[in-house]
């Protein structure tokens, strides 16, 4: 039996029916085709399908909807605002840090949650606030560099402005 | 490039061109699409009337199927078809020599995981309940978990595959004269090594849809289509059309992005065959995603093998003579393991020069998942024991670890005792390059007399001890030999030029994330002087882009990028015609960059590549162009079994770890890793600099943390919850050094960078831990539990540790026949032309073939 709920995605406002019993990640995929939220384990391991739910890093294979209707869901589609990227994407393409780019999304969700947290992060930073994303492709330092110079560059533009 | 890479360019010859965009660092053509979640992997395609599919599985680990009732399931409302073994009753395999896997178990299962039926339903939800339903009864049999058992119960016959008993395959090579090389030397030393196997545990697991369209006019009955993440679109695309009985032109098979593969995604799987016939059945797509449990089942991960090692040397250290025993736990089915075999004794001739060499090497039959290719395939675990066990013998004759590896060198440009062609070799410098930047001797200087712990001067807990380590290793770039026997192209480009100035790519190479399709955009762009920008690519389809073979064996930037370079230069020469005259310039002088076409002694004068390809097309009609590549003749021996191993080229890896073992806990923290890696040329370093980080990284997994475990018959622990994998915690400080000496046949020069660099990582932690310890693990992963039981086994024991590893006992004589060959046997016949030929001799030996025992 489907449900009718309400949920707040990327600043949009969605009226869908969902089976209770799926999870956010399927249902931000299968039911809303927001697929760059990726699966990897099923068991909350691998943060491949982690979103921002109010702004914290979450892993949207443990999280019912049904739970999070009160709530502001941001997905890796809504990072960027009309094309525009978030500096963190675009040192992420710029410096290698994406291969596969299965892992990706999700990184670069807690990323970008670390960022917001400590402007100019520490590699004990990073470690910590991406122990929860498995990478198999890059050993990590493609992506710590990334950080840095997204930081780095949010701290310019913060500057210019 | 970022400051942590430093490039060492030693020499650049005073011949070599400047480019444009060769050796510049740049985004992937894709990551843009990566980084926005654009990007679109197989589970992300979603058809119109799509329904899905699973498989059911074997709870056994070996049984008899005596029969199978799924009446019920397809009594159940939503579910669409059922099909089991009998629908599907032609076998096929990876390799012609392994024909021994049916898309759904006929008679027999001979794992936990092997598939026994599928289903097509309308939503996964009704998949669950419907794989409940399906009744199969089993005789079970008793089940063989390892290389001892599978050898002690010949009886219990597994796979018909088996030549004798549960043995699959032997083999047994000497090359030069092995008895005299021991004679010869002044000591002898012998070693038994363990290395257990691991899963590639890609972060996406596989998945795909098929797409079957019905058409009456087509006396076939209609047209497949299967996207899947594969590394191999072109042997799923031969299985496919061989299993369900279609003909080639009939099926297209398409990888779009692949999430990470390491091998794992190079068979032809149960589930893409299963998928395409559902699809068939139903006339409706059909995907099927594997979850990760069944990533597990699915496997082809790295083999679990049992080594011995004997090898004489002079007192200075120089090598006299090793002898190499193999033995291989291949699970159920034959996958790659043939060349899997090969390969734990091929390579050890190309890294330090032997002048005498046998290898032995065996694979069994378990009921377990089936292994197969990972990441440095079957080259990996025989490393791992070699470097360790030279790190022995130079403790054994008191000298530096550095300085016997510096004594055997391989040499460039010389032939190995089993034939193989080197050509560049930056072994050397790779080698000082890790030395240098580590400090090595500065370390070992620091640490005389403090008691294995360097870092004393730092307040810190007394149980933590420090200690480096060192390791070398080679790599192939790319087979030599197809897996199937052809005289046909290993790979091809084409290129299409529209007269709007698009330029557009065709090749069959799949990116699993290595950036392949950035490869083709570099160095097409680099030859026609235009941006990597300028360049739609269309790859890894078998309908629309000429035939590469699949990204394994570190193959693809060298003969991708050499068909590239061959596709790209023709359209040159036709654009350089006209170009010539239009600007009355002789054709010498031209060159194409930033767009133009332009006179090299006067650079003022321009024409715009749009309107060189408007007046090309003038001339010469519609501008299209193909390039391809094979690998030269002449780079093995001429013996039965030769075609593994042999390459185009070699990379040159080196790596020092330092650790710090808790010798309280048994914990090994892997501090940092410097890798130098021969590379030849870099297309992209940052891509080459990913690649090698990514295969430290991978190799610090193995180390000491990665493996797959049995209990029961069962995979002990298919989660990623229990099976580890490095986070961010553990990883290492990695620092990667690209030595590049460009190779004369590499594209620009270029060599491989996605599976060698992980081959010197494994040895050099384990000798690490040694330098920290005193005490040896002569098994990989390096875990807490055997750090203890050996510093225990040190401590207690009064004169040497006992050995940690049991020996096989191995049959006597080798059940195979020996083949004795001398190198002299290629004198007068070498071709050590560095020409991209195309393979023009079908008689040399290739190894694939059917009947190769």
């Amino acid at each position: 039996m489907r449900e009718l709920i309400t949920l707040h995605v990327n600043g949009e406002r969605r009226e869908i029916a969902v089976a209770p019993h799926h999870t956010l990640l399927e249902v931000l995929r299968e039911d809303l085709g927001l697929i760059g939220t990726r699966h990897g384990c099923e068991l909350g391991e691998c943060g491949a399908c982690t979103v921002l739910i109010d702004g914290l890093p979450s892993l949207s294979c443990l999280v019912l909807p049904i739970e999070v209707q009160e709530s502001e869901i941001t997905t890796i589609e809504g990072v960027e605002a009309n094309g525009q990227l978030h500096p963190l994407q675009e040192t992420f393409a710029e410096l290698g840090a994406a291969q596969c780019g299965y892992c990706t999304p999700g990184i670069l969700l807690s990323g970008i949650a670390l960022l917001r947290d400590h402007p100019q992060p520490t590699r004990e930073q990073m470690k910590e606030a991406l122990a929860g994303n498995l990478c198999r492709c890059t050993g990590y330092t493609k992506i710590y560099e990334a950080v840095e110079a997204a930081a780095g560059r949010m701290a310019e533009r913060r500057d210019a402005q | 490039m970022s400051k942590q890479h430093m490039l060492n360019k030693p020499e650049t010859p005073a011949s070599q061109p400047a480019y444009r965009v060769i050796g510049t660092p740049r985004p992937k053509v894709d990551a843009y699409a990566k980084v926005t979640g654009r990007a679109l992997y197989a589970d992300d395609i979603m058809l119109p009337r799509m329904v899905y599919g699973r498989l059911l599985r074997s709870p056994h680990p070996h049984a008899r199927i005596l029969s199978i009732d799924a009446s019920r399931a397809l009594a159940l409302p939503g579910v669409l078809a059922v099909i089991t073994g009998e629908d599907l009753p032609r076998k096929y395999g990876i390799l012609p020599s392994s024909q021994d896997e049916y898309a759904l178990a006929i008679e027999k299962v001979r794992y936990v995981g092997d598939p026994v039926a599928a289903v097509a339903a309308l939503d996964p939800d009704i998949l669950d309940e419907a794989l409940k339903l399906i009744h199969v009864e089993y005789e079970v049999l008793p089940a063989l978990m390892s290389i001892d058992e599978a050898l002690a119960h010949p009886e219990n016959k597994i796979n018909d595959e088996a030549r004798i008993g549960n043995i699959h395959k032997a083999v047994s090579y000497e090359f030069g004269e092995v008895e005299a090389g021991f004679a010869a030397a002044d000591y002898v030393r012998e070693d038994w090594f363990y290395y257990e196997g691991n899963n590639h545990a890609p972060m996406e697991e596989h998945a795909c849809v098929a797409s079957w369209e019905p058409n009456p006019a087509d006396p076939v009955g209609g047209r497949l289509t299967l996207w899947s993440s594969t590394q191999t679109p072109h042997y799923v695309h031969r299985e496919l059309s061989k299993v369900l009985n279609l003909p080639r032109s009939h099926v297209r098979v398409i990888a779009p992005n692949v999430g990470g593969g390491f091998g794992g995604k190079s068979d032809p799987f149960s589930h893409e065959i299963c998928a395409c016939e559902l699809s068939r059945r139903i006339a409706r797509p059909v995907k099927i995603t594997c979850t990760r449990e069944e990533v597990f089942l699915n496997h082809r991960g790295r083999h679990p093998v049992k080594m011995w090692i004997k090898t004489g040397v002079k007192r200075d250290g120089t090598l006299t003579a090793m002898h190499f025993r193999s033995f291989l736990d291949g699970g159920a089915y034959g996958s790659y393991g043939i060349a899997t075999t090969y390969y734990t004794g091929a390579l050890q001739t190309v890294t330090y020069k032997l002048p005498a060499y046998k290898f032995e090497g065996m694979r069994l039959f378990t009921n377990k998942p089936p292994c197969g290719p990972k990441r440095g395939h079957g080259t990996t675990q025989p490393r791992y024991a070699v470097e360790v066990h030279l790190d022995k013998i130079a403790r054994d004759l008191g000298i530096d670890p550095v300085e016997l590896r510096r004594r055997n060198l391989i040499e460039p440009y010389t032939r190995t005792v089993n034939g193989l062609r080197v050509t560049s070799c930056a072994l050397g410098e790779c080698l000082d390059a890790v030395v240098e930047r580590s400090g090595w001797y500065d370390f070992h200087r620091g640490k005389s007399g403090l008691n294995g712990n360097a870092a004393s001067e730092k307040t810190e807990h007394p149980a933590i001890r420090r200690g480096i380590g060192i390791a070398a290793s080679s790599y192939i770039c790319g087979a030599g030999k197809p897996i199937y026997w052809n005289d046909l192209p290993h790979s091809a480009v084409q290129i299409r030029l529209d007269r709007g100035g698009g330029v557009t790519v065709y090749c069959g190479a799949t990116d699993i994330g290595q950036g392949s399709t950035s490869v083709l955009a570099y160095v097409v762009a680099e030859e026609l002087g235009i941006e990597p920008e300028d360049i739609h690519l269309e790859t890894a389809d078998t309908t629309l882009t000429p035939v590469d073979l699949g990204s394994y064996s570190s193959r693809v930037t060298f003969m991708a990028g050499n068909a590239a370079i061959g596709a790209a230069r023709r359209l040159k020469e036709q654009l350089f015609a006209v170009a010539a005259e239009h600007l009355r310039v002789p054709v010498e002088r031209l060159q194409a960059g930033g767009g133009v076409i332009y006179d090299e002694s006067d650079p003022g004068t321009t024409l715009p590549f749009v309107l060189a390809i408007e007046l090309s097309e003038a001339r010469f009609g519609a501008l299209v162009s193909s390039g391809s590549y094979a690998p030269p003749e002449g780079i093995s021996g001429n013996y039965k079994g030769s075609g593994v191993g042999p390459s185009p080229a070699y990379s040159y890896s080196t790596c020092v770890a330092q650790v710090a073992v808790d010798v309280e806990t048994g914990e090994v923290n892997v501090e940092k890793l410097w890798l130098a890696h021969d590379v030849g040329q870099s297309i992209n370093p940052l891509l080459v600099a990913g690649q090698v980080e990514g295969g430290a990284y991978m190799g610090y997994g193995e180390a000491v943390m990665e493996q797959q475990v049995f209990r029961k018959g069962r995979h002990k622990i298919p989660s990623l919850l229990d099976y580890k994998l490095p986070t961010t915690l553990d990883t290492p400080e990695i620092e990667t050094i690209l030595i590049e000496i460009p190779d004369r046949e590499g594209p620009f020069g270029g060599k491989e960078a996605g599976q060698g660099p992980l081959n010197p990582v494994i040895p050099a932690i384990a000798n690490a831990v040694y330098d920290a310890t005193g005490a040896r693990i002569d098994e990989v992963p390096i875990t807490p539990d055997k750090v203890l039981k050996a510093l225990k086994a040190a401590s207690t024991a009064t004169g040497a540790a006992r050995p940690q590893v049991a020996p096989i006992q191995a049959p006597s004589p080798w059940p195979t026949r020996l083949v004795k060959w001398q190198p002299e046997a290629l004198d007068g016949a070498q071709d050590m032309s560095d020409e991209h030929m195309q393979n023009a001799d079908a008689s040399s030996s290739i190894v694939m073939k059917g009947g190769q025992s």
